[in-house]
């Protein structure tokens, strides 16, 4: 589990194409709410916290921003989780889009009360393509989840 | 997929319990009633610490502590960038690396070419300032830092950099390219920095039109290498593929380093200033090696390092360079 949040950080901060730049999925929140569907009860409110803080530090935002968003993000994750997981794959999706889309405009909010920020709607792209991988990071995850659990 | 998502956490609740051994029967369908408790608890905190953050000075020390003991993460977290970087280097050709090296050599030789005019016409300004009375330009040291990581957040313009407190970094340090003037130091960690570019939306910068000595501000737009000049009449002298320097007016940037060229202008009578943009000079997305600029005397350059140092002036005499030095 911590091995996926290091990889999901890892390919956060990978450098992209100039193009995919305003598209950069939210691997960090994807992984936090596969965890938070698949096992409530060991991935809360306070793990998403603490990661969202580590993400602060490690990006030098300001301090409490993500935390504030991941952890907000896993409370809402939690009310929906047993629907959530009956759900097909395409409505999970839309799920996630909502979910990160309100990550993201808590996170827009926050930028906007303490400094400039542009005026678009365009930090809300990454929401998209978050949930066009939704399916792929589901599957990955589960079947790592299944094969470790096989192993011990 | 979902349904089997399911039965497998149905199951796992079963075999986890010897996980820890206090935790009693788990019933399937949980509500944490305490949950909204703890996130309103946790969400308070993190308000307070935002408002410590932005507000309160000695939170820089509690971050620097912070960067400090994450620094392993970060390395981690950076690796299969660098990787991929020391493979280019490792197994670039033999012809390559003669190639490239050719390439250097010319350019040095050119560029030396430059320098010796550079020294005399530094020396005859000096000499007209003392005529002038003006105080003396400071001479300038530079150090050279790589570009590890960059702002993964497209709407912040903000590189890290591999040289901290350490080295001798300050806090709005300017920083340089080969091209022009990049941007400035924001947050310093003890091997690392962070530097908000000139690009970015909180980002201004005091500007001379190297044509006629013009004063404008460049605001950042947070668009790749665009910038925007901020109050400009309509009627003011200015022209596309002007030439933008740094003024020196802040006080935070030494004067006389290119920053942008104006890329448009436009008049629109609805509005009492003009639109002009200017593309920045320097490669913001694309150059790896950076330059920060010591303008007082900072003996903390370090020896060995290929932090080189604009000569000092020799006290020779200059022949007249070909007239019109001063261009600004």
């Amino acid at each position: 589990m911590v091995a996926s949040f290091l990889f999901a950080i890892m390919l956060y901060s990978l450098p992209l194409p100039q193009l995919l730049e305003a598209g950069r999925p939210e691997w960090i929140a994807l992984v936090l709410v596969y965890w938070a569907v698949a096992l409530p009860d060991r991935v809360g409110v306070g793990v998403a916290w603490s990661t969202g803080l580590l993400m602060d530090v490690l990006l030098g935002s300001l301090l409490g921003k993500n935390a504030l968003a991941m952890a907000l993000l896993v409370f809402l994750a939690h009310r929906l989780y047993q629907r959530l997981r009956m759900f097909p794959a395409l409505q999970q999706a839309f799920i996630i889009f909502i979910l990160i889309g309100l990550d993201l405009l808590l996170l827009h909010w926050i930028d906007r009360l303490t400094g400039p920020a542009p005026r678009t709607m365009h930090f809300l792209i990454p929401a998209a393509t978050s949930a066009f991988l939704w399916p792929a990071v589901y599957f990955v995850l589960h079947t790592v989840r299944l094969r470790f659990r096989a192993a011990g | 997929m979902p349904a089997d998502g399911a039965n497998a956490s149905a199951s796992h609740y079963n075999v986890r319990q010897t996980g820890l051994g206090a935790v009693p029967i788990k019933t399937l369908f949980k509500q944490d009633s305490y949950e909204f408790r703890r996130f309103f608890l946790l969400a308070i905190v993190s308000a307070g610490l935002m408002f410590a953050d932005a507000r309160v000075p000695q939170m820089a020390l509690v971050r620097s502590a912070l960067a400090v003991a994450v620094m392993p993460f970060h390395l981690v977290a950076n690796a299969p960038v660098r990787t991929v970087r020391w493979f280019d280097d490792v197994f670039s050709t033999r012809g390559e690396l003669t190639e490239e090296n050719a390439r250097l050599n010319s350019r040095v030789l050119v560029l030396e070419g430059k320098v010796q005019k550079l020294v005399s016409l530094e020396a005859e300004n000096i000499r007209l300032r003392e005529l002038l009375n003006a105080s003396a330009a400071l001479d300038e040291t530079v150090l050279i830092a790589e570009v590890v990581a960059v702002d993964p957040d497209p709407f912040t313009h903000r590189v890290i950099i591999n040289r901290g407190a350490a080295h001798g970094v300050f806090m709005g340090q300017p920083v340089l390219d080969a091209k022009g003037l990049m941007g400035q130091v924001v947050q310093i960690d003890p091997y690392m920095s962070r530097v908000l570019l000139v690009t970015d939306a909180s980002h201004a910068i005091p500007v001379q039109v190297g044509r006629n000595g013009l004063r404008a501000v460049a605001v950042g737009t947070s668009r790749t290498q665009r910038l925007e000049l901020v109050h400009v009449p309509d009627t003011a002298d200015i022209k596309v593929g002007d030439t933008l320097f740094s003024s020196g007016m802040g006080l935070r940037f030494p004067p006389g380093y290119p920053v942008a060229v104006v890329h448009s202008i436009k008049h629109d009578p609805g509005r009492p200033f003009a639109r002009v943009e200017a593309t920045t000079s320097a490669e913001l997305d694309r150059s790896r090696y950076v330059l920060l600029v010591f303008t007082e005397e900072r003996p903390q350059v370090a020896a060995g390092r290929p932090g080189a140092d604009h000569a000092p002036v020799p006290p020779a005499e200059v022949s007249g360079g070909d007239g019109g030095s001063e261009t600004r």
